[in-house]
């Protein structure tokens, strides 16, 4: 697409550094024995991994804002799933 | 006026059109795994220490050398769609290539890896498995419904690249097509065999030979781009799951 | 080539291919509603004798005709046909692909040859799923729900059924990824999304769904399937594993689902009352941002189908409470059509009619719903013939209806010849007292306590089956006067005009049947779908 920008080489290997700095502290901080917070921590770090993914490798980030709405309906619909099967998980 | 369009005619290029349809089918393709991770919400909850320890026979270094693998297969497809975007294809096909192969990688390793669990008995309905905890179980189910139907996918990423970097290793046309011109009634339409019908004023309509086709020996059409792009997204989202999948199944000890 | 003034229709359009291939290889998207629409409507045949067979077997009690066991895969099959081959993909499948660009005022749909791909993997689904009758262990007998642990335990083909389930769910999620794309994309110029015929507006909606929740319904087959041939246990007790979590899933896709069924038929019912009133609609933006809303609500309300299975009170009266948010959208939409007909002009023509109809029977539906979504009284009547009644109501009554009106409102459309509207009627009166005669003693009988799915009755219930079983032959009836009519039409062949009913949408600006490619030029909107035009062409008063 011509009239989409693209990302210099170099910022790519950037992101991809950040991804690879964030999964060696993920991996660090699981074998620390942190107990319950060793699951957030993990989910956490996932979460932004796979937003940089989204953003930068995606190319997310130059998309019409459409596009961003969208993900967000999806997303919204996948967690109000999830919470609301807990509604009955979490009572039983 | 008499008009015989074409055949399905003006297969309009609308390449942000077609990445709107990719990013729907990622989306399906994030609630099919969203499935999975519900029942992998709601049985770890039910079951923590079960899954802790079932946790405990996964290889933390096998999952995370899969985990850079494919981090680094995805700057790869991401600079193989720059570099088409730069016209440089031989960088482009350098890094598809290197995409490909760390996919085989990822799948080389993920076939040890399951070989090592049947080979200790830990495979769906084995005896082994079923003399266990129920929630050691849930979590081997688990685990091979998730990174079982990761792999597929991954499969599926890895002919869908092949076949990419087949159509820019062999220096697609450059495609120029013509019309409709609707300002002094003439339209000029590629049909589906690439015969061109022309239309003009009043008259009628005549086949004719020339085919507004062209070969360039450098540029890329921006077909070429938008299906490598698409593909890319799609390799990405494969990337995305896994980056879930590895904390949730090798982390959790 | 011809010279004549009119463009070559779709019809009789020579394409690349000759015959029956220029079809089943054709991606235009008006050919394809239309292959659609005959392997839909064959598939719908099939499910009625299926529950003629059933209703037959019901006259009497004990064994009238089948023994149980095939009773049981009778209604595994009418519901898996009825829902699964036509109710679902029925109306997007059909009216969506051949009205949806003419609506917009586009050539075609986005992605043409992904739409042909979409019918393909339609019918291999089909014959997937109805192969499962003939081989192996027999038709399954799981009820359409495929509920776990039966549905794994099962004998009978099981597996097959669900991989053909599961296809066709490939080609709904095709479908809905094809129709949100050219909205987006191909709408013509000045066609903003405010002034997008109501119709487009519930596909756009229903495409949504196809989307998001078809998908959690694939993962949940896939599970069922490795539960069979693998044995995984995520669905089994005696493993570890929760079959009522099988249910939330299936629900988590299958209420939604509902939706998928029933908003086109309210977007057909939005495009033919301002045209037989002879008014602007009223509240469009309530009725476009309503077929949203009811998108959204339909997925927080999955847990109603599970209120005795099980699941935790704080779920089952938090489901029960957002169950009743459905009513809201729903409402906005009626009180709007009926303040559309409110000092209408209005012209009682044959798709009108079933409109009507639809009204009628959705709302008895509705009302039903209300006592199935209340947690107090569901307990009551939960797997009972009311739900039975309640769900005919709803989808026979509601979607059915909408895809007779449909078909009436836009045969002239898409062949390009009326239908003798006077045996229209007459069927009509058939399908009216037939439908209310087959589903309103199933209203009663489960208020009384009968079961669904039961193969055998206590003699008090006899009366009402009896008077259910006639009421399926007149319905029938009624559904065989239709057809023939319509078929009738072909030998007749009236020619219509390219507006008979003095319809505003842009599909009635273009000659009937259309031309390949639609337009012969792309029009330019300037007003909203159904206001009159600026120039009165039929001498039409608004």
């Amino acid at each position: 697409m011509k009239e989409q920008q693209s990302l210099s080489y170099g910022s790519y290997v950037l992101v991809w550094l950040a991804l690879v700095v964030l999964t060696s502290v993920t991996v660090t901080i699981a074998g620390m024995h942190l107990g319950a917070l060793s699951i957030a921590t993990a989910i956490f770090i996932a979460l932004i991994k796979g937003s940089l993914v989204v953003y930068y490798f995606m190319n997310l980030k130059n998309e019409d804002v459409m596009f961003r709405v969208m993900l967000l309906v999806a997303l919204v619909t996948l967690t109000v799933i999830m919470v609301f099967t807990f509604f009955d998980i979490s009572f039983r | 006026m008499s008009v015989q369009a074409a055949s399905p005619a003006t297969h309009h290029k609308d390449h942000t059109g077609a990445r709107i349809g990719m990013w729907l089918f990622l989306f399906t393709e994030i609630l099919l795994f969203g499935g999975l991770f519900l029942l992998y919400s709601v049985y770890r909850s039910t079951f923590p220490e079960d899954f802790h320890y079932a946790a405990t026979h996964l290889d933390t270094l096998v999952g995370t050398a899969n985990t850079l693998i494919l981090l680094t297969s995805s700057l790869t497809v991401v600079l193989a769609i720059a570099a088409l975007r730069r016209n440089n294809r031989k960088l482009c096909t350098i890094m598809l290539s290197v995409t490909i192969l760390a996919g085989l990688l990822f799948m080389v390793n993920k076939y040890f890896e399951w070989h090592h669990k049947f080979d200790i008995g830990l495979y769906p309905n084995s005896k082994e498995l079923l003399r266990r905890a129920p929630g050691e179980n849930l979590f081997y189910g688990l685990y091979f419904a998730m990174t079982g139907i990761h792999a597929l996918h991954v499969i599926i990423g890895l002919g869908v690249l092949s076949v990419m970097l087949w159509i820019v290793a062999h220096k697609p046309k450059k495609t120029i097509t013509v019309g409709p011109l609707q300002s002094d009634r003439l339209s000029l339409v590629e049909d589906q065999r690439g015969a061109v019908w022309t239309h003009e004023g009043e008259g009628e309509i005549a086949e004719a030979v020339v085919t507004l086709v062209y070969k360039s020996n450098e540029e890329i059409n921006d077909d070429t781009w938008s299906k490598l792009e698409n593909s890319g997204l799609y390799w990405h989202l494969v990337d995305v799951i896994w980056i879930f999948l590895f904390p949730l199944l090798y982390l959790i000890t | 080539m011809s010279n004549t003034a009119d463009p070559v229709s779709y019809l009789d359009y020579q394409g690349r291919h000759k015959g029956i291939l220029g079809w089943i290889l054709s991606t235009d998207h008006k050919r394809i509603g239309i292959l659609y629409m005959i392997s839909m409507l064959s598939f719908f045949g099939v499910g009625v004798i299926l529950g003629l067979l059933m209703r037959i077997e019901l006259l009497m009690p004990g064994m009238t005709i089948v023994t149980p066991r095939v009773y049981n895969s009778l209604f595994t099959l009418h519901g898996m046909i009825m829902i699964f081959l036509f109710i679902i993909p029925g109306l997007p499948a059909v009216f969506g692909n051949f009205f949806l660009p003419l609506q917009i005022g586009a050539e075609d749909v986005a992605f043409p040859r992904l739409n042909l791909a979409s019918w393909w993997i339609y019918m291999l689904g089909a014959a997937v799923a109805l192969t499962s009758l003939f081989v192996g262990g027999g038709a399954p007998d799981t009820g359409w729900t495929f509920y776990v642990p039966y549905s794994v335990r099962s004998g009978t083909n099981v597996t097959l059924a669900v991989t053909g389930a599961f296809i066709l769910g490939f080609s709904s999620i095709l479908t809905g990824i094809n129709f949100i794309t050219t909205i987006h994309r191909l709408r013509a110029p000045g066609m903003s999304f405010t002034r997008m015929p109501l119709f487009v507006w519930t596909l756009y909606s229903t495409a949504w769904i196809q989307i998001l929740a078809t998908p959690v319904l694939a993962i949940t087959l896939l599970l069922v399937i490795a539960e069979r041939t693998l044995g995984l246990g995520l669905f089994d007790p005696a493993k570890g594993g929760d079959p009522i979590l099988y249910q939330h899933l299936f629900w988590i896709y299958s209420h939604p689902a509902v939706y998928i069924m029933i908003l086109p038929g309210m977007g057909v019912v939005s495009e033919i009352i301002p045209t037989f009133a002879r008014k602007d609609i009223f509240g469009y933006k309530a009725i476009a941002i309503s077929s949203l809303l009811i998108a959204f609500v339909g997925y927080l309300v999955w847990g109603h189908h599970m209120f005795t299975s099980g699941i935790s009170d704080t779920a089952r009266w938090i489901f029960s409470l957002l169950t009743f948010l459905v009513a809201i959208p729903s409402g906005i939409k009626i009180f709007n059509w009926v303040a559309t007909l409110y000092k209408g002009s209005i012209d009682l023509r044959p798709p009108f009619l079933f409109t009507l109809t639809f009204i009628f029977l959705f709302s008895i539906g509705g009302l039903t719903g209300l006592v199935t979504g209340a947690l107090a009284t569901d307990v009551h009547v939960h797997d009972t013939y009311f739900v039975v009644g309640h769900f005919h109501y709803v989808m026979f009554g509601g979607t059915g209806m909408a895809f007779l009106a449909a078909l009436l409102y836009w045969w002239p459309k898409m062949f390009g010849i009326m239908y003798n509207e006077k045996w229209i009627w007459r069927s009509w009166a058939f399908i009216f007292v037939g439908f209310n005669m087959l589903y309103f003693p199933m209203l009663i009988q489960g208020w009384m306590g009968h079961p669904r799915r039961y193969y055998d009755y206590v003699p008090r219930f006899h009366a009402t089956h009896i008077v259910a079983t006639v009421g399926s032959w007149v319905l029938v009836t009624g559904l065989l006067i239709f057809a023939i009519t319509l078929f009738r039409s072909f030998k007749s062949r009236v020619p219509a005009p390219s507006n008979p009913w003095g319809g505003r949408t842009l599909e009635w600006t273009t000659t009937s049947p259309p031309p390949l490619l639609n337009f012969t030029q792309i029009p330019t909107v300037t007003r909203g779908p159904y206001e009159p035009a600026p120039t009165p062409t039929g001498g039409e008063t608004s």
